[in-house]
């Protein structure tokens, strides 16, 4: 396993990314409420750059006990969205989110002092 | 440049770069070694309104041509071409929509053609056909004299501006007003014998359209006497009366694409158009393929019990289906074993025609037809390119491809 520096926890702020490559390896480490998150860069639907393209919160649709609508919302959670083709993945899991099987490879994240380093 | 997100937040991406975003279709490109295999992307997309400053000047009534340019000058509230409610981007998900304009390049040659050059490099295409976009919708025009005469001038700009800057690497289906029967033989009669001119573009997002109509027997008899193709370009039309009950762009699109070419592929068959002109090639375009063996099951089965209501067809509806051409994109890949059965149902190895769709939302890779585990190498070779090569005489560019283009029987004298 080899570690790769990614850059200074201070300089990473809330929201960036960063794509780094270790070997065959293409990863992309977000920070997200303070975490840092790590991906495989290819998108399990057609290969493309899945960890570069737009960060966008979850839509749901809201129903009342009724089961009338309220309508389409944002929610809380967080996800990433491959930019080829819009597959949407969970920021905290990197599972699909209409598919909760398909998953993109997760790395370690180790932070030293205010070095942050990807683990592959 | 930062992209709108959730709730107004602003997101950073990088400016586009065709080249970096493509940067894994290379990958795929160089892993599968694609520089030996042609490939010809039978549809892909440029965005044409980009070029209306060059387009409009070719349109041929003086009154039409000062109506559609003062339209678009600044100030003007006209608009063109009729527009269609949607959401292709995804709300900004899919970047290369709104960072399109950001793409740099480099001055005194085509934009569309350099752009093309960098996706069709980064995806292994040699060859790819050029189609409009907005002008898909140019069957909604209520006008069809002003369709005839946008159809003249994107032609005319086609053949004698964009394709000419392309390297001999884009060829085209040009547009046929379809609205103005006389008006599309005039176009065929007109552009059939230039260069790069494979064939013939029907926009079958239209309220009407008759293709058994007498009107239309010269230009189909035109068009099949020049050894040219007649394709039918699906698209979607949310505003249609038929759609106006889906309440979300998911609906209107995945129905709408196959919806048009389903119609359309019906009326062409019942009618007996393939009896009438059996050298014709015909292609069904960006419907998906999942529709195919639907309309085959549903119209053998009418078929044999009302015979008399198609009267010219000697063979069941799916046997003269398996002897048209359809395009791959968009491919429903879910289920490998129903993809399978499409396959052989629609004889694909000899029937199907690679298709990216770039730089549209849900364009494919050669790599979604290569990967198929149920293909034979043939049927890989064939339908990437092997197959588009004998239709539109395309010839390969190096010698690998065209020993794979002999290996696999595609080989003909371009």
């Amino acid at each position: 396993m080899a570690e790769q520096f990614v850059g200074k926890a201070s300089e990473f702020k809330d929201g960036d990314r960063q794509i780094v490559r270790i070997g065959e390896h293409e990863i992309g480490i977000f920070r997200h409420e303070g975490e840092f998150y790590a991906y495989s860069n290819f998108c399990l639907h057609q290969g493309g750059p899945a960890c570069e393209g737009l960060t966008i919160a979850r839509v749901e649709e809201r129903l009342r006990p009724d089961k009338t609508s309220m309508g389409l919302h944002f929610t809380n959670d967080m996800n990433f969205v491959c930019p080829w083709h819009g597959y949407e993945y969970d920021m905290k899991t990197g599972e699909h989110v209409s598919n909760r099987k398909l998953k993109l490879r997760k790395y370690d994240v180790v932070q030293k002092g205010n070095d942050v380093y990807v683990v592959a | 440049m930062d992209l709108i997100s959730d709730r107004g937040r602003r997101v950073q991406v990088d400016e586009l770069n065709t080249t970096k975003l493509l940067a894994h279709a290379a990958k795929q490109t160089r892993d599968r070694k694609f520089d030996d295999v042609l490939i010809v992307d039978v549809d892909a997309h440029h965005y044409e309104n980009e070029n209306f400053g060059e387009i409009l000047p070719f349109m041929e009534n003086e009154v039409l041509k000062q109506l559609a340019m003062a339209a678009r000058s600044k100030g003007g509230r006209g608009s063109v071409l009729p527009s269609v409610p949607g959401y292709q981007d995804m709300g900004g998900r899919v970047t290369r929509y709104p960072l399109r304009s950001t793409e740099k390049t480099d001055p005194g040659r085509l934009r569309d053609a350099q752009l093309g050059e960098r996706w069709m490099d980064a995806m292994g295409v040699d060859y790819s056909c050029l189609f409009p976009t907005g002008m898909l919708n140019v069957g909604l025009h209520p006008q069809k004299e002003m369709e005839f005469e946008l159809c003249w001038a994107y032609n005319r700009w086609v053949t004698e501006v964009a394709l000419p800057q392309t390297n001999g690497r884009m060829f085209t289906q040009l547009s046929l007003p379809f609205g103005d029967p006389e008006g599309s033989l005039r176009c065929v009669e007109t552009f059939g014998h230039r260069k790069g001119v494979g064939g013939w573009m029907v926009t079958t997002v239209r309220p009407k359209m008759p293709v058994y109509d007498n009107a239309y027997m010269k230009t189909y008899r035109a068009i099949e006497e020049r050894g040219q193709t007649l394709a039918f370009h699906s698209g979607p039309s949310w505003g249609d009366h038929t759609f106006q009950s889906c309440n979300r762009f998911i609906s209107a699109h995945a129905l709408g694409f196959s919806w048009y070419n389903i119609l359309h592929c019906t009326n062409w068959i019942v009618n007996g158009m393939n009896e009438r002109f059996p050298k014709l090639p015909v292609l069904w375009i960006e419907a998906g393929l999942a529709w195919i063996p639907f309309v085959m099951q549903r119209i053998d089965h009418e078929f044999m019990l009302r015979p008399s209501e198609c009267p010219l067809l000697k063979r069941k509806p799916s046997e003269y289906m398996r002897e048209m051409f359809y395009s791959s994109q968009p491919m429903e890949i879910q289920d490998m074993d129903a993809l399978e059965c499409t396959f052989r149902m629609i004889d694909a190895e000899n029937s199907l025609l690679y298709a990216s769709d770039y730089p549209h939302w849900d364009f494919d890779l050669p790599s979604t037809i290569w990967d198929l585990p149920f293909l034979t190498d043939k049927a890989r070779h064939n339908i990437l390119g092997g197959t588009a090569h004998k239709l539109f005489k395309l010839p390969p560019r190096n010698e690998a491809q065209k020993q794979n283009l002999i290996k696999y029987g595609n080989y003909v004298e371009c």
